[in-house]
């Protein structure tokens, strides 16, 4: 009775903050826990008249044609592989780009330089592709323009997969090193003078400086960010990937990634049954890397794991 | 102590490293940054050059032939891009508003110590990041039940709470003095008058992050548009570009609207020139935002 009651006060004292609470506890509740039983689609022969519930089970038949037909392997590649690259390259780009700005004396210079990396940030992918569109196409590509005048032969670079590796790569770098430098050099600005003066007066020179102090100093940063690129290794970039390759089937042997394999699946074959398998896949093989990740970090180093 | 009170004294000189170093860093920051810029020159000197020099010539790195056809011809009938852009502001300005107000609610009640579930209902928003249904699921959902299908909730309500966000606000308001909320509820202020009249107002820098990042995001957002819209009408500005550049009919649809008369229509440049009509806000607008998203990033680098 007794604890009933304050279960009750409890209640009316903090009524005003749950009523805060309630559109956000709603929402994440219909667009992210709703469709979590719906992964049962993983395991039926979907049809969009019989609904979810009411569409026939037809066991692992979804997962057995993913993976027999090879996609699997492949867009799981592709998608691993491209965001290690990612992962790598931005990190050593963004990196050295906010170490070399710091150093740099001109605040001036320097904030019309960072301006100018950022800006790429801003835009969306389908000014991206229209962009890579207008240096790329075999007709009148800046690219095609160049080869024909320096008197080379004309590159079919929309149907030579080999290309696409280094296109996407260098495309997503241009779009994020900006916004990762800035995070980077927030970090440098936040690193204690003493440590960098004393460092001077014993005669430290630029590259001891930079290997044992700013370094080091920005690993916990560096660690972070990895870290949560890590969480999403088998996530891919859609946006990057569907709005510069498309439905360019020519590609897709290069680029095709499980994010646009599920998007296609669902929207353009209508394979519901397969497309939700892959989903399923991709959402289990996140979670699992997540969590050994995190725990493999708890253990080495319990300072950066993320939860 | 002493030597480094020397050494400001001294005031440190730059060694020849350093200055060697230096002039390294210009030269290659300066190359990276041009490398950044160049892809938007070769889109603003396509969208000036005549057809004809397209065509034959291909885009190139000044207009070989200058021209302003491609901008009267999209700007003949600017209904489809007004209306796109009308789509895409109203959009943006609703889901900004609502987002912000939610978020920030969100991650102030998740951080208040004196509020008991705050740890349930911290890991019922964290597991999200962490598992999610997939898109199929969701698509099912969003199309056979909340029927997104032509609706324009369908551009607002997708991706108007990031759980990111919330834990960003949760973060930096944690940093609150609870001092505070407690001389508001001397003075008789209930909780959602502290929220709005006293933590908002000294809230600006996360309030001003979230608020930038999440309009961005909507200003930018052409996947919705292209899971749930069909309607040519309700296109919003990206994904309006997105099908203008990818197909051809869309292109002759607009050229055929317009009563201009031209030799040969700019088929080629009109894709230049309408990325630079979609992208025009943006750019313009982005000298003066900038600032507000490097002190953005910086509190999100700053809180982990």
């Amino acid at each position: 009775m007794k604890t009933k009651k304050n279960r009750l006060k409890l209640l009316k004292n903090n009524l005003t903050l749950l009523v805060m609470l309630m559109p956000a506890v709603l929402y994440v509740f219909i667009f992210n826990y709703l469709p979590m039983p719906g992964i049962l689609l993983a395991f039926k022969k979907f049809s969009y008249n019989k609904g979810i519930f009411n569409s026939p089970w037809n066991g692992f038949e979804n997962f057995r044609f993913f993976f027999i037909s090879g996609d699997a392997v492949r867009v799981t590649f592709n998608t691993f592989a491209y965001n290690i690259v990612f992962l790598f390259l931005e990190i050593a780009v963004s990196v050295t780009i906010a170490i070399l700005l710091n150093d740099l004396r001109k605040k001036r210079v320097n904030k019309t330089l960072q301006t100018m990396m950022f800006l790429p940030y801003f835009v969306s992918w389908v000014v991206v592709a229209s962009i890579a569109y207008s240096l790329f196409n075999y007709e009148n590509g800046t690219v095609n323009g160049v080869i024909e005048a320096l008197g080379g032969d004309k590159i079919n670079i929309y149907g030579t997969p080999g290309y696409w590796p280094f296109i996407l790569t260098a495309f997503r770098l241009w779009k994020t090193v900006g916004y990762q430098t800035v995070i980077y050099l927030a970090a440098i600005a936040s690193i204690d003078k003493e440590i960098i003066e004393a460092a001077k007066v014993d005669g430290a020179n630029v590259l001891q400086m930079i290997f044992h102090i700013t370094l080091p100093q920005l690993l916990p940063t560096i660690v972070i960010l990895a870290l949560l690129s890590i969480g999403n290794i088998f996530r891919g970039d859609f946006g990057l990937f569907y709005q510069l390759v498309g439905n360019n089937g020519l590609l897709f042997e290069k680029t095709d990634i499980i994010d646009t394999y599920v998007f296609r699946s669902l929207l353009q074959t209508t394979n519901v049954g397969m497309a939700a398998a892959a989903g399923l896949y991709q959402s289990v093989m996140c979670f699992v890397f997540v969590m050994v990740t995190n725990a493999c970090v708890k253990k080495i180093q319990p300072d950066y794991a993320l939860f | 102590m002493e030597r480094i009170n020397a050494a400001k004294k001294r005031k440190v000189r730059m060694g020849t490293d350093e200055k060697i170093f230096n002039v390294l860093g210009y030269i290659i920051v300066t190359l990276i940054a041009l490398i950044c810029l160049f892809p938007f020159w070769i889109v603003v000197m396509g969208s000036f050059t005549s057809e004809a020099s397209v065509i034959q010539n291909g885009y190139w790195l000044w207009p070989r032939e200058f021209s302003l056809d491609s901008y009267r011809q999209s700007l003949a009938s600017p209904i489809a891009v007004l209306k796109a852009y009308g789509v895409t502001i109203l959009v943006t300005t609703v889901g900004t508003a609502i987002s912000v107000i939610i978020t920030t609610m969100t991650g102030w009640v998740l951080q208040r110590k004196d509020f008991p579930w705050r740890n349930g209902f911290s890991m019922y928003f964290f597991f999200t990041t962490l598992f999610s249904g997939g898109l199929v699921p969701w698509y099912i959902l969003c199309v056979s039940y909340l029927g997104f299908t032509n609706n324009l909730l369908g551009l607002i309500l997708p991706g108007m709470i990031s759980v990111w966000n919330i834990l960003l606000v949760k973060g930096f308001m944690g940093g609150i003095p609870f001092e505070l909320v407690e001389s508001g509820k001397i003075d008789g202020a209930n909780d959602i008058t502290i929220f709005f009249r006293l933590i908002l107002p000294i809230s600006k820098p996360v309030v001003a992050t979230i608020l930038l990042f999440t309009a961005l995001a909507y200003w930018n957002d052409w996947y919705n548009c292209m899971l749930f819209i069909r309607d040519k009408d309700m296109y919003n500005l990206q994904y309006f570009l997105h099908h203008l550049i990818n197909s051809a009919k869309a292109m002759r649809e607009i050229m055929t609207q317009s009563t201009l008369v031209m030799d040969s229509l700019p088929v080629e440049t009109m894709k230049m020139s309408m990325t630079i009509i979609v992208t025009g806000p943006i750019i313009l607008l982005y000298p003066f935002i900038q600032k507000y998203f490097v002190s953005g990033l910086t509190i999100g680098a700053v809180k982990g």
